[in-house]
C-alpha cells in the first residue's frame, strides 16, 4: 500500500495513532504526529512511497507541541526520537520541515551500517553522480533541475555507501529547497511539486520538492558511482566541468562526511574506493538549461 | 510487575545472549530501543557476533548491530587514545593516577569491557597531589573553566571532584576525583586504600587502575548514591559482569565483604548485590548477601527496591510502569540528600533553582 492510497482523514487518524509507518529506501520509520501540517506535507510530498506493515521500524519520530505552559502562550513544535528530543522547540508552522531535519538527524546519527558523505547523489542509465556541496554552492538547486530532467534521485542530503558492496544506497526523499532557489525551480520547471513553504528557519526560508515517480520506484536499486562533481553558482558563469584532484575530493567528502572517522579504516577504504571509480569535476553554472546541457553530455559520454 | 517480566526482551538477553537467536521482528524492535536508550546496544552487538549468531539475524537488523559495534570500537579506540595524552600529561605527577570506571575497564580490557560505551574519563589522584594535577592537565589543554564562579567553589569546597576537565581543542571530558564519595556526604569513605592497593595497567607508565574489589565497590557507590538514573542499567550489567567474572578468583568474596567494611561501603554494596540478582540473575550466593555489612532495616527494602526498580527501568518508555515519575522524583532527591546535609543541601538547591530561571529569560 502507498501513502497516496490512503485519505487525508485515514493519514490523520494513522498518524495520531502513532500507527503509520513509511519506508523510505533500506528505512522504516513509524511517524506520531497530531498535527495537521505533518499529514499535508506528507500527502503532498510522499504520496508514492510504501507503507510498511510495522512489525520492525528502524527509528520511531513524534512531531507534536512540547509540554508545559508556553504551549499555550505561543505554539511550538518539537521532534523526539524514541523519547529523545535532540532540538529545540520551533514555531509551530515549521511542524513539516522539523520532520524533514529530525529524518536526516536520525539518519547520520545511527545508520553507521553505511558511510554517509554530505553530497547529494543522482543516477543516469546506471552511472552515479556525487555531488558534494558547501553551504549556498547551489547543490540542492541543481539536485532538483537533474532530477526534473529525468536523472534519477538517490538523496539530496546524505550519500550512503554501503559498506558490504561499496555500492550508492538511495532514499528518495524529498529535496530540500532554500530561498531565491524555490523560485528558480518553480519557473524552470512549473510542473514540479513544492511543499508549502517555512519562513525565517535558520536557514531561511525552505520547501520540499516531491521525488520524481521513477527516482521513488527504483529506490531500491543500488547504484555504482562514476563521478564526482563539485558545483558552485557564480553569476554569468559560463556552464564548465573542470578536473578536480581526486586527492582533493577525497578530503573534502571525508571531511564534510557525517562519520568518516567513526568508520576508522573501513571509512578510508570505502571513500578510497569511491574516488579510485570516479572521474573528479569542478562545475561552474549560473543558468539552469545550460547546465543541463552539460551534464547531458556528460551521462552520454 | 516484577523484575522478571518488566523491560522484556532487554532483561532475558542480558541474563542469557543466546536468546536473541530466537526474537521475531517485533521483539527485536522493541530490544534495540530499549538496548539504545540504555546504551548497551553496542554490547549486545558484540554479544551477538561472539556467539555467531550475526548470520542467523533478521534482516533489517543486522545493520543495526554492525552500526552499533562500529561506535563502540571507535569509542575504545579514542579512549585509549586519549589516555595516552592523560599519562603523558601527568608523567611528573608521584601518584599514583587511577582510571576509574569506562576507562578502567577498556583499557585493562575488564568483563564489561566488551562493546561499552564512554562518556568521560575518570580519574582518582591523591588529595595532596590535586593541585599539581590539575595544573599538568591545563599545560596539556584540559580545563576546569567551564563552570559559573559559584560552581567552581561548590565543587571545590564540597566535592569529591573538580569541576570536569574539557579539553581546549578535542573537547573531550576528564573528571578528576579525590575521593569515591562528596566530602559532605553521609556516608563517609576513604580513598587512601584504594590508592594504596592499585595495580599499575601495562603499557601506561604512571596509570593505575584499581583492584578487582574496589572496582565493584566503587561501580555499587557510584550507581546507588546518584540521582541520575539514565545510565542506571548500564551500570548494572558492569557489575553483573564483573560479579561473574571475579569470583574465579577463591578469596573475591570474602574479600569484597571485608573491603567493604573497611571503607564504609557495606549499603551500597547490599543495593548492589540484591539488584543484580533480581535483574541480571547474577550468581551471588545467599551467604555473602546474608553476610553484608550494613544492611537496611527490614521495613526499608520493598521501598528501596521500588526506588530502583523504577530507576532502573527508567531508560526507556516500554520499561517503565506507572508511578515511576514519583519513584524518579524520589531518587533525585534522595540523590540529594545522600551527598550533603540539608543546612547545604537547601542554599544550594535554591541557587540552582534561581539562576536557572535566569538563563531561561
Amino acid at each position: 500500500m502507498k501513502l497516496g492510497d490512503l485519505s487525508p482523514r485515514d493519514l490523520r487518524d494513522l498518524l495520531a495513532g502513532n500507527t503509520l509507518v513509511l519506508r523510505t529506501g533500506p528505512f522504516a520509520t513509524r511517524i506520531h504526529s497530531p498535527m495537521p501540517g505533518i499529514a499535508d506535507g506528507l500527502l503532498r510530498l510522499y504520496p508514492d512511497f510504501p507503507l510498511d506493515d510495522g512489525d520492525f521500524c528502524d527509528f520511531h519520530v513524534r512531531v507534536g507541541p512540547p509540554t508545559g505552559i508556553r504551549r499555550w502562550l505561543k505554539p511550538q513544535i518539537n521532534f523526539w526520537h524514541d523519547g529523545h528530543s535532540p532540538f529545540k522547540p520551533l514555531p509551530a508552522n515549521h511542524a513539516f520541515a522539523l520532520l524533514e531535519w529530525g529524518l536526516n538527524w536520525c539518519v547520520a546519527g545511527h545508520a553507521h551500517h553505511y558511510l554517509m558523505l554530505h553530497a547529494a547523489v543522482l543516477e543516469k542509465n546506471g552511472r552515479a553522480v556525487v555531488l558534494p556541496g558547501d553551504p549556498g554552492a547551489g547543490k540542492s538547486t541543481l539536485t532538483a533541475a537533474l532530477m526534473l530532467s529525468g536523472w534519477r534521485l538517490l538523496s539530496d542530503e546524505i550519500t550512503l555507501i554501503d559498506r558490504d558492496d561499496g555500492l550508492i544506497v538511495g532514499l528518495a526523499r524529498p529535496v530540500s529547497l532554500k530561498n531565491a532557489s524555490i523560485d528558480v525551480i518553480r519557473h524552470a520547471f512549473p510542473d514540479a511539486i513544492i511543499g508549502a513553504p517555512a519562513h525565517d528557519t535558520h536557514k531561511g526560508t525552505v520547501a520540499h520538492l516531491r521525488a520524481t515517480p521513477d527516482s521513488i520506484a527504483r529506490v531500491g536499486d543500488k547504484a555504482r558511482a562514476a563521478w564526482v562533481i563539485f558545483p558552485r553558482w557564480r553569476e554569468g558563469a559560463e556552464a564548465r566541468l573542470s578536473p578536480h584532484s581526486r586527492a582533493d575530493a577525497f578530503l573534502h567528502t571525508a571531511n564534510h562526511a557525517f562519520n568518516y572517522s567513526l568508520l576508522g579504516s573501513l571509512g578510508f577504504e570505502l571513500n578510497a574506493a569511491l574516488m579510485d571509480a570516479c572521474e573528479c569535476h569542478d562545475f561552474e553554472y549560473s543558468r539552469l538549461d545550460d547546465a543541463m546541457r552539460v551534464f547531458a553530455e556528460l551521462a552520454a559520454s | 510487575m516484577t523484575a522478571h517480566t518488566r523491560c522484556q526482551p532487554l532483561l532475558d538477553v542480558l541474563r542469557d545472549p543466546a536468546r536473541m537467536a530466537a526474537l521475531d521482528l517485533g521483539a527485536w524492535d522493541r530490544l534495540l530501543r530499549q538496548a539504545g536508550a540504555a546504551g548497551l546496544l553496542s554490547r549486545i552487538a558484540v554479544q551477538a557476533e561472539a556467539l555467531g549468531l550475526d548470520a542467523a539475524l533478521p534482516d533489517p537488523v543486522r545493520p543495526h548491530l554492525t552500526a552499533a559495534r562500529t561506535v563502540a570500537t571507535k569509542q575504545r579506540q579514542a579512549v585509549r587514545w586519549e589516555t595516552r595524552r592523560v599519562a603523558r600529561a601527568l608523567a611528573g605527577v608521584e601518584g599514583p593516577i587511577l582510571l576509574l570506571k569506562g576507562a578502567a575497564y577498556a583499557l585493562a580490557d575488564l568483563p564489561p569491557a566488551a562493546g561499552r560505551l564512554f562518556g568521560d574519563i575518570d580519574l582518582l589522584a591523591p588529595r595532596a597531589q590535586l593541585g599539581r594535577v590539575e595544573g599538568d592537565l591545563m599545560l596539556a589543554g584540559w580545563h576546569a573553566g567551564g563552570k559559573s564562579e559559584y560552581d567552581q567553589r561548590y565543587y571545590r569546597r564540597w566535592m569529591h571532584e573538580l569541576p570536569p576537565m574539557i579539553h581546549l581543542r578535542r573537547g573531550t571530558v576528564l573528571d578528576v576525583h579525590h575521593n569515591l564519595l562528596p566530602e559532605t556526604a553521609r556516608i563517609r569513605t576513604r580513598a587512601e586504600p584504594l590508592l594504596a592497593d592499585a595495580r599499575p595497567l601495562p603499557g601506561f607508565p604512571g596509570l593505575f587502575i584499581p583492584r578487582d574489589t574496589d572496582l565493584v565497590l566503587h561501580s555499587a557507590c557510584h550507581l546507588f548514591h546518584e540521582g541520575e538514573w539514565g545510565h542506571g542499567l548500564r551500570d548494572l550489567v558492569d557489575l553483573d559482569a564483573m560479579l561473574r567474572a571475579f569470583p574465579a578468583e577463591p578469596s573475591f568474596w570474602s574479600g569484597l565483604l571485608a573491603r567493604a567494611a573497611a571503607l564504609n561501603l557495606g549499603r551500597p554494596l547490599y543495593y548492589a548485590l540484591d539488584c543484580c540478582r533480581r535483574w541480571l540473575r547474577t550468581p551471588i550466593p545467599d551467604a555473602i548477601i546474608a553476610d553484608c555489612p550494613a544492611q537496611p532495616p527490614a521495613w526499608q527494602r520493598p521501598l528501596m527496591r521500588w526506588l530502583f526498580d523504577a530507576g532502573l527501568a527508567s531508560a526507556h518508555a516500554t520499561c517503565r510502569k506507572p508511578w515511576s515519575g514519583p519513584a524518579l522524583f524520589l531518587l533525585f532527591v534522595r540523590g540529594h540528600y545522600l551527598r550533603m546535609p540539608w543546612r547545604l543541601l537547601l542554599p544550594h538547591l535554591l541557587h540552582q533553582a534561581t539562576t536557572r530561571d535566569r538563563q531561561q529569560d
